[in-house]
């Protein structure tokens, strides 16, 4: 007789895994799957930043709270709280900033707005074509590379059963529960999360639900080891840029620029189109990076619904089935939004509201 | 439209013969390569500050493929460095490189890899030490600057190029203090039986053989370096004796002897950046010299447009290579339909042929299962991160498997050099701990720059205004 679980999780990224084990710490048991390797998609391959001047107002307790649980999580995931600047580099922008970072602020991000001497005081080798500029000391970064590191770790001394390799490709339900197939075994449990990530909308359609996700395809590129640049992470006021300098000397570069490819068909593919210009934006803000070399681009899968809200909670039509995906910020917002899913799938009370994945999906632009 | 039919990527043996053949039929084609003359690896040119040296048969077929190469009045790009390859939204290719500290683009319908080969090398204790270099790094030394590494030299490790490397040196006048071969007498006595396809460079290799008999020194058969010893620089090197598969026995021989320079070398490695970027198939074949990309005879891979030629798709050697080459145009052109039909079957025998004495090297090089099995728990794996086998072990036996998340845990192959010359030996040690087959285990997933791009290059007068900021992110 194979094992009923209590539930299986689909996804080993940061949502899948984050909740795994809160979900086994309370007692239920628990199994993950995970078509490659735990945490080598988005989770990954992210930027690392941890700034609440990039995190959307709606979404600001839940980063705040997100906040505290990488500071818990500390020097084995690269944890380091370096205050960040967010550039003006023009009127329009200055605009844009000063309204936005105003509403963060309202929603409770330790978020000034700064002289650009200051900046340049504390960022010598930033550009002095500066209009405006913003701060917030809480801001900071981890290193996304030991995300799978970090919670396979966890996972090897918690009562999860985890397995990789193992893509869910068919889903069977019926009153007792849910059938969940792979390739070769078969797992049965009470109950299931879809925690897919990019790849969230094919896990949905295994419960015939079609759900209005689509996914972005970032780009993030890293340069070689340098002396000390930057001190600060640096961000724009459009929030199309990110850059950092990690503790060895390199300096990551992202902002969510635009890769080529789909989920379908490998992990997507850097644009000469999009990576030239997001270096550039990078080398206007940081005159220096000149002196360095780009050695690696990269791109991951990031959903997102046309709100661009999190889905997170039950999925109504299939009972005891949940999903957990689509958080914007998701790096930053996963470890706490995670303990949220648990606790909603445990019963349990909610510190914070979930995002009803069922709700009806007006679109947001800008 | 497409700037060129046909641009082909190496402007070695395999390259520059394709690029002549598609020349020929009439093709656009525009041939990249980062040396500063065509030739490769086997032909590279000398340094343009060494007038006068004598001939080698190397530099006599050198210097014929570069005068046959303005000949043919073929758009040859030399210090073009590819960086990148893509396909654009009309279906072609969209190749990006760097020449003399500027980014170009240029589109084209089909592509020959011709990238060649890397050296392979299986680190021990010491390897990272100052005075330690490869055995083809040494030949590309000898052949471009007619220096050699140091004043008193060992020569160790596997195949042709140890017995090559140890000749150059005598023939440079420099002091060769041993050789240390993984081979046996007789593996090499079984190899030259294939290499009677090519009496010539058998004949070659004899000579060889001779002036190291003459000049009265020390070979080490069926013996490896196990240790480079030194402070600041090699200063000697622990050797022993192997066992059948390769490792080091516990009761055979052990020597120390010293020295200012090591030349060690494992065989080659296809340079698959190129083509595993360009998304083609690749396999796993030791007697090819590992991961390669998969072609037919005629060098077409699983991907419409794509063709590889020479090392990259398979160690057969530098006198296959031409053939290879003019096989690969042959099909590129059939796809971009020009020129007329050929019968090739006779061209493909010849490669055929000439395939089977670099086969016969290549399988010299093939590792023996307890190679690995030299290489210490402290000895640096990845020398860009500085990344030990211990750490690497640590990382597999707690749960990691594949490539890229082995990469992810240790930063093994996330430096520069993008992992060319560390994920080789970390799969091997990947497989003394997961029991897999290197196809199994796979390959860290190809990403873009190839070589690394100097944002001096990337970032030049732009104006910002200019830069196409996508609307901002949701609030
Ligand atoms: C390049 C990039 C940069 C980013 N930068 C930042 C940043 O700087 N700061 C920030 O806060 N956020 C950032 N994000 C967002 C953040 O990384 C994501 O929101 C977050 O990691 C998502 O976690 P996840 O667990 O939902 O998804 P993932 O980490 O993608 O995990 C989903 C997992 O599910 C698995 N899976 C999918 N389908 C199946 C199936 N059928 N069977 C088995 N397994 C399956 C996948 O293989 C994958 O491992 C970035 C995202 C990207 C892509
Ligand atoms: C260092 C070294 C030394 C060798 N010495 C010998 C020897 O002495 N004798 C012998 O028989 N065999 C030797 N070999 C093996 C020999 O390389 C091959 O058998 C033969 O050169 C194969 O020809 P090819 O055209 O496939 O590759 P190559 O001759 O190596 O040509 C490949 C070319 O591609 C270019 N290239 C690669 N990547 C890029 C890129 N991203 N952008 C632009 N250009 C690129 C390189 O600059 C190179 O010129 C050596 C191999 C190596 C690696």
């Amino acid at each position: 007789m194979t094992k009923n679980y209590d539930i299986a999780i689909i996804g080993g990224g940061i949502m899948g895994c984050a909740t795994a084990l809160h979900l086994a710490q309370a007692g239920m048991s628990v199994i993950l799957l995970e078509k490659d390797d735990i945490g080598q998609g988005a989770s990954g391959v992210n930027a690392g930043t941890l700034s609440l001047q990039i995190k959307r107002v709606k979404l600001m307790p839940y980063a705040l709270k997100g906040h505290h649980e990488w500071q818990k999580m500390g020097d084995k995931v690269g944890f380091v709280k370096t205050g960040g600047y967010t550039l003006a580099f023009n009127e329009r922008e200055a605009k844009l900033l000063e309204e936005r970072m105003n509403l963060k602020r309202e929603a409770g991000a330790n978020i000034e707005f700064v002289s650009p001497q200051i900046l340049h005081k504390n960022e010598p080798n930033i550009t002095k074509k500066i209009v405006a500029v913003s701060y917030c000391a809480d801001d900071g970064y981890a290193n996304s590379s030991l995300t799978g590191q970090y919670y396979r770790n966890l996972l090897n001394h918690s009562s999860v059963d985890y397995f990789e390799q193992s893509q869910i490709i068919k889903i069977d339900q019926s009153d007792k529960g849910f059938n969940v197939h792979t390739a070769n075994p078969q797992y049965k449990a009470k109950r299931l999360l879809l925690a897919g990530g990019g790849w969230m909308k094919q896990a949905a359609a295994l419960l015939d639900i079609d759900l209005p996700i689509q996914a972005r395809v970032n780009t993030v590129s890293v340069t070689e080891r340098s002396p000390k640049l930057i001190s600060n992470v640096i961000g724009h006021a459009t929030g199309l840029l990110t850059m950092k300098q990690k503790a060895n000397g390199s300096i990551l570069i992202g902002g969510g620029w635009q890769g080529t490819g789909t989920p379908n068909d490998g992990r997507g593919k850097v644009h000469s189109q999009t990576v030239i210009p997001n270096i550039q934006l990078g080398q206007y803000a940081l005159p220096a990076l000149s002196a360095l070399r780009i050695i690696r681009s990269w791109t991951g899968f990031e959903a997102n619904v046309p709100d661009f809200y999190p889905l997170a909670g039950a999925l109504g039509n299939v009972p005891n089935a949940y999903i957990l995906g689509c958080v914007r910020g998701g790096f930053t917002i996963g470890p706490y939004i995670s303990k949220l899913m648990g606790d909603f799938i445990l019963g349990n009370e909610l510190e914070l509201p979930l995002f009803d994945p069922n709700r009806q999906f007006t679109q947001t632009g800008k | 439209m497409s700037d060129f039919d046909l641009i082909v990527i190496g402007a070695g043996a395999a390259g520059s013969r394709a690029a002549m053949e598609a020349t020929k039929a009439g093709a656009k084609i525009l041939l990249l390569d980062e040396q500063a003359e065509a030739g490769g690896q086997v032909w590279r040119a000398k340094s343009p500050s060494i007038i006068s040296a004598p001939k080698t048969p190397e530099t006599i077929a050198g210097d014929k493929l570069r005068s046959d190469l303005k000949l043919e009045n073929i758009l040859h790009i030399v210090n073009a460095r590819v960086w990148q390859i893509e396909k654009n939204n009309d279906d072609l290719w969209n190749i990006g490189y760097l020449n003399n500290g500027h980014l170009h683009n240029v589109t084209c319908k089909a592509i020959i890899a011709a990238t060649g080969a890397q050296e392979r090398v299986i680190p021990v204790t010491g390897s990272q030490l100052p005075g330690v270099i490869g055995l083809a790094a040494a030949t590309a030394l000898f052949k471009q600057h007619l220096t050699t590494p140091g004043k008193q030299t060992i020569v160790a490790g596997c195949g042709p190029l140890l017995i090559f490397t140890a000749y150059e040196i005598l023939r440079l006048g420099g002091k060769v203090c041993a050789i240390i071969s993984l081979n046996s007498k007789t593996n090499w006595a079984k190899a030259s039986i294939d290499m009677m396809t090519r009496p010539d460079l058998l004949w070659r290799g004899a000579t060889w053989f001779a002036k190291i008999t003459a000049a009265r020194i020390p070979i080490y058969w069926q013996s490896t370096v196990t240790e480079i010893i030194g402070e600041t620089h090699i200063e000697s090197v622990n050797i022993s004796a192997i066992d059948a598969n390769w490792s080091a026995t516990s009761h055979g021989q052990k020597n120390n002897i010293k020295a200012d320079s090591l030349c060690m070398g494992h065989g080659l490695n296809p340079a698959i950046e190129a083509t595993k970027l360009a998304d083609a198939t690749h396999i796993y074949s030791p007697e090819l010299g590992g991961w390669h990309v998969k072609t037919d005879d005629f060098g077409r891979t699983d991907k419409a447009g794509l063709y590889a030629a020479g090392d990259n798709a398979g160690i057969y050697g530098a006198g296959a290579a031409p053939y290879r080459g003019k096989l690969a145009a042959i099909a590129a052109l059939q796809f971009l339909n020009i020129g007329k039909t050929q019968n090739t079957d006779k061209l493909v025998a010849k490669m055929k042929s000439a395939a089977k004495f670099g086969l016969a090297t290549t399988k010299l090089t093939i590792l023996r299962k307890g190679m690995i099995e030299n290489t210490q728990q402290t000895a640096i794996i990845c020398r860009c991160e500085a990344v030990s086998r211990q750490q690497l072990e640590a990382e597999i036996s707690s749960g990691a498997h594949s490539p890229n998340a082995i990469k992810s845990g240790t930063r093994c192959g996330m430096g520069p050099c993008g992992g060319r010359y560390c994920n080789d030996v970390a799969a091997l040690i990947n497989q003394t701990i997961s029991g897999k087959t290197r196809q199994q285990i796979g390959l860290t997933t190809s990403r873009p720059p190839i070589r690394p791009l100097p944002i001096s290059a990337i970032a030049q007068n732009f104006d910002y205004d200019d830069l196409p900021i996508p609307a901002p992110a949701p609030l």
